[in-house]
C-alpha cells in the first residue's frame, strides 16, 4: 500500500470519528459501523493484486479526498429528474439528491395501503423492527472494503417492505441524483427492501450525475425476497461520464422465491457493479441480465455471484456489452454450487459487440461446484458486428449508419426484452437507442 | 440499356473468380444466367450488388448511365438494383416489418418522396403477401430467423416485390424449393415483370425457365461468359450438359 493511500485510510477513520461523535445512531447501527469501519481499516482499497480486483483499479478512488456531498436544495435537481430517462414512468418514487430526501421531488401516489417506501434514516429512527432485523445482513462488509465504507458512513437511502400476499401494481422507483460541488464528493446510498411471503414487486433503482464533475457513489442495495414472492429489478445506472459508480445489490432469495435482475449501465467513467443472490430455498430461480454501453475512455466491471444454496433451484444469467472508443469492460461470473444445492440448473451467457478496435473485454466465468448431480453450462462471446448481415442491410438501401444502428440496437434488445414491466422495458429501449444513436 | 457490364474482372484474395466478363441488358428485359457450380455467377450478382470482399480489378459497370462500381451498396439499392440472395441473412432482434418500412423508406426519400408511416406501409404490403403467400406470423419475426429454406427464398422475392427495383438480380431463388413454392415464386416474379424493369435470374435449372421465361440465356464458366443465346439454350444445356460448353471454351482459347 502507498504511503498516499494510507493516508487517506486515517481521513477516513478521522470522518467517521465526527460521525461518531455527532452520535445520533441507536445503539444496534452504531456498533455496525464500528465493525465496518474497522474491516475497511483491515482491508484497505483493493489493488489488481487482489484476485476480485485484478482488471479495475480503484488507485483514483483510492487517492481521491472525497468530501461529503453537500446539502442542496431539491429544487436544483428538478430539471434533471424531470428530464431523465424513466421521467414518464408513473410510479410510487423516491428522489435523493445527494444522498439526501428530496420529498419534493418525490411522490408515493398509487402506492398500495399497508406498504412502506420511506427514508432508511428516518426508519432507523422510528425504530422499525424488521430493518434492525435485515439491515447489513445479506450485503456483509467483513470481506469487502467498499461494502464496509458504505456500511461506516451509512445515513439514508430507502427502507421498502412490501407485506405479505400484496401485488404491487406499479413499480417502486428509487432515484439517486448527485450534484457537483467544487470538490469532489461521494455519497453511500444504503437500500434495504423486504418483500414479504407471496407477494410480486418491481423495484427500479436509477443513478444519475450532471456533465463532467467527479464524485463517488458507493451504493448497497439489499434485497430479502421471502418465500413464494416474485420480484423484478432493474438498475440504470447512467452517473456523469467522470464520476466513480461502486455499488453491490445484494438479494437473498427464500424457498419458491423468483428474482429478475437487469442491470443496465450506461455511465460513469469507472463502475463497479457487483449483483448477487442467494438461492437459499429450494425451488428458488434467478435471473441476473446485464446491458452494458460503453464508449469514450469507460471502465465498467461487472461482477455477478449466483450462489445456489439448497437444491433444485434454477439460475439464468445473459450479459451483454457494446464498447466502442476506448472502452474496457470486465464481466466475472460466478456461480457457486454447495453440496445441499443438488439438482442446480444453472446458464450463463457473456456477448460482446466490440465497435471499435482499441475496445476491450475480459470475460470469465468462475464455477465453483460442490454437488454432483447439477446442470451448469456457461459461454462467453467476443465479436464485432456482422458484415454479411450489414451487407444485406445496406443491400435493401438502409445506409451504412443506420444498419450499425439497428444490428446494434437488436443486439441490446435481446436483454431489454426479457424485462417484463412493459412501460419500462419501452423506456429503456428508447434510452439505449438514443444512447447508442448519439455515439460517435 | 440498362446495365452494361464491360470486361469485368474481379477477385477475391489472390483469387481471380471473374476474367472478363460482358453482358448487355436492356430496359425491359430477362436475362438467365447458368453455369457449373463455383463458376462466379454469386459473384457476378454480389459485385453488382455491392459487397466489398470482392476487388473489382478490371472493367467497368455503367447502370443507367451510372459508373455503378463506384456507388456504395445503398446507393445502388436506392437507384433500383436489387439482389436476391442465394444465402438470405438471418438477422436476429430486427423485425421484418421494421427492416423493409426502413429499407422502403431509404429509398422514397432518396427520390424525394415522403417517408410511408406504418399503418400506409402495412396496407401497402398486404397485398405482397397475397401474391406471395407470405404467412402474417413471418412479418413480426426477425428478418429470416428460423425461416426455412424455401421461406428465405419467398421471403427475397417479397421484399422484390415491396422494394420495386428497375434491375432485380435473383441468384438462384429457386434453388431448394418444391414444385409449389416454385411455382408462388415465380408467379410474384412475373407479376413485378414490366418494361421497366430488368431481370437477372441466376440459376442451375431449367424448371425454373419454364415459369419465368427469359428472353437471353448466357453461360457463365470458368469466369467469363463463354455462350450466350435465346431460351432454347437453356433447353440444350438441358439435355447435353456443361460439358460440352467447356469444350467450346477450350476452343475458342486456342488460336
Ligand atoms: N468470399 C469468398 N472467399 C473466397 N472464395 C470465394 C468467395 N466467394 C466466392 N469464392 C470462390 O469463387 C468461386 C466462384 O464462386 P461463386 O459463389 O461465385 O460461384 P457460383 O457460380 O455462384 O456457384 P454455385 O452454383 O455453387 O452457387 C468459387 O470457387 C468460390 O469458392
Ligand atoms: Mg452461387
Amino acid at each position: 500500500m502507498t504511503t498516499a493511500i494510507k493516508e487517506n485510510l486515517d481521513v477516513y477513520l478521522q470522518s467517521f470519528r465526527e460521525l461518531e461523535r455527532r452520535g445520533k445512531a441507536p445503539e444496534w447501527l452504531a456498533r455496525i459501523r464500528t465493525e465496518a469501519i474497522e474491516s475497511f481499516l483491515d482491508l484497505g482499497f483493493p489493488t489488481p493484486r487482489d484476485e476480485e480486483w485484478k482488471y479495475t483499479n480503484v488507485a483514483s478512488i483510492a487517492r481521491t479526498l472525497f468530501e461529503p456531498a453537500p446539502a442542496v436544495t431539491a429544487e436544483r435537481a428538478a430539471e434533471r429528474v424531470a428530464t431523465q430517462a424513466l421521467a414518464e414512468l408513473e410510479c410510487p418514487r423516491l428522489v435523493f439528491v445527494n444522498g439526501r430526501p428530496a420529498p419534493e421531488l418525490s411522490s408515493l401516489e398509487g402506492l398500495e395501503a399497508g406498504i412502506k417506501v420511506m427514508s432508511l434514516e428516518k426508519a432507523v429512527a422510528g425504530g422499525t423492527e424488521p430493518v434492525e432485523r435485515y439491515l447489513a445482513r445479506t450485503a456483509g462488509h467483513a470481506t469487502h472494503p467498499f461494502v464496509a465504507l458504505n456500511t461506516a458512513f451509512l445515513q439514508d437511502g430507502a427502507w421498502v417492505e412490501i407485506t405479505k400476499r400484496t401485488a404491487l401494481s406499479k413499480p417502486i422507483y428509487l432515484l439517486y441524483v448527485t450534484l457537483p460541488g467544487s470538490k469532489p464528493t461521494v455519497t453511500y446510498p444504503r437500500n434495504l427492501v423486504l418483500i414479504g411471503r407471496e407477494s410480486q414487486a418491481t423495484l427500479i433503482e436509477g443513478y444519475l450525475g450532471p456533465g463532467d464533475s467527479a464524485y463517488l457513489t458507493n451504493a448497497v442495495t439489499e434485497i430479502v425476497v421471502e418465500e413464494n414472492s416474485v420480484l423484478e429489478y432493474v438498475k440504470l445506472q447512467n452517473e456523469s461520464p467522470a464520476a466513480f459508480h461502486v455499488a453491490t445489490v445484494k438479494m437473498q432469495q427464500t424457498r419458491n422465491a423468483s428474482a429478475h435482475a437487469t442491470t443496465v449501465t450506461l455511465g460513469a467513467r469507472l463502475a463497479r457493479e457487483e449483483t448477487a443472490s442467494v438461492l437459499d430455498g429450494e425451488g428458488g430461480e434467478a435471473t441476473l441480465n446485464g446491458l452494458y454501453v460503453l464508449t469514450g475512455e469507460q471502465h465498467v466491471d461487472h461482477h455477478t455471484t449466483l450462489d445456489h444454496a439448497k437444491a433444485h433451484c434454477s439460475s439464468r444469467e445473459l450479459y451483454k456489452g457494446i464498447l466502442e472508443g476506448r472502452s474496457t469492460g470486465v464481466f466475472n461470473g460466478k456461480i457457486i454450487v454447495r453440496p445441499d444445492a443438488q439438482k442446480t440448473d444453472s446458464k450463463q451467457s457473456n456477448k460482446n459487440l466490440l465497435l471499435s478496435e482499441d475496445a476491450t473485454i475480459n470475460t470469465k466465468p468462475q464455477l465453483e461446484i460442490y454437488a454432483d448431480d447439477v446442470k451448469c453450462t456457461h459461454g462467453a462471446t467476443v465479436g464485432q458486428i456482422d458484415a454479411e448481415a450489414l451487407f444485406y442491410l445496406r443491400s435493401r438501401g438502409i445506409s451504412q449508419r443506420e444498419a450499425r444502428n439497428l444490428l446494434t440496437v437488436a443486439f441490446a434488445n435481446d436483454v431489454l426484452d426479457k424485462i417484463k414491466y412493459a412501460r419500462l422495458r419501452e423506456r429503456l429501449k428508447a434510452s439505449v437507442l438514443e444512447r447508442l444513436a448519439t455515439q460517435p | 440499356m440498362l446495365l452494361e457490364i464491360k470486361n469485368l474482372h474481379a477477385k477475391v484474395g489472390a483469387n481471380e473468380i471473374l476474367k472478363g466478363i460482358d453482358l448487355k441488358v436492356g430496359l425491359g428485359e430477362v436475362h438467365a444466367i447458368m453455369g457449373p457450380n463455383g463458376s462466379g455467377k454469386s459473384t457476378l450478382a454480389q459485385v453488382l450488388a455491392g459487397r466489398d470482399v470482392y476487388t473489382v480489378t478490371e472493367g467497368e459497370v455503367i447502370y443507367d448511365g451510372k459508373n455503378l462500381l463506384e456507388m456504395a451498396p445503398e446507393d445502388r439499392a436506392r437507384e433500383g438494383v436489387f439482389m436476391a440472395f442465394q444465402y438470405p441473412v438471418e438477422i436476429p432482434g430486427v423485425s421484418n416489418t421494421y427492416f423493409l418500412r426502413a429499407a422502403r423508406n431509404a429509398i422514397r426519400k432518396h427520390h424525394g418522396q415522403e417517408e410511408m408511416d406504418a399503418m400506409d406501409f402495412l396496407t401497402f404490403i398486404r397485398e405482397k403477401m397475397k401474391l406471395l403467400e407470405m404467412d402474417e406470423s413471418l412479418m413480426t419475426r426477425p428478418v429470416n430467423e428460423g425461416f426455412s429454406g424455401g421461406e428465405k427464398k419467398r421471403n427475397e422475392i417479397f421484399q422484390m416485390a415491396v422494394l420495386e427495383p428497375k434491375l432485380a438480380i435473383l441468384d438462384e431463388t429457386d434453388s431448394g424449393l418444391d414444385i409449389d413454392a416454385l411455382k408462388i415464386v415465380a408467379r410474384g416474379v412475373n407479376a413485378m415483370r414490366s418494361k421497366d424493369r430488368s431481370m437477372i435470374v441466376v440459376t442451375h435449372y431449367q424448371r425454373l425457365l419454364n415459369y419465368i421465361v427469359p428472353d437471353f440465356v448466357h453461360v457463365l464458366s470458368d469466369g467469363r461468359i463463354v455462350k450466350s443465346g435465346r431460351k432454347e439454350l437453356a433447353l440444350e444445356l438441358e439435355q447435353k450438359g456443361y460439358g460440352w460448353l467447356e469444350g467450346a471454351v477450350n476452343a475458342t482459347a486456342s488460336p
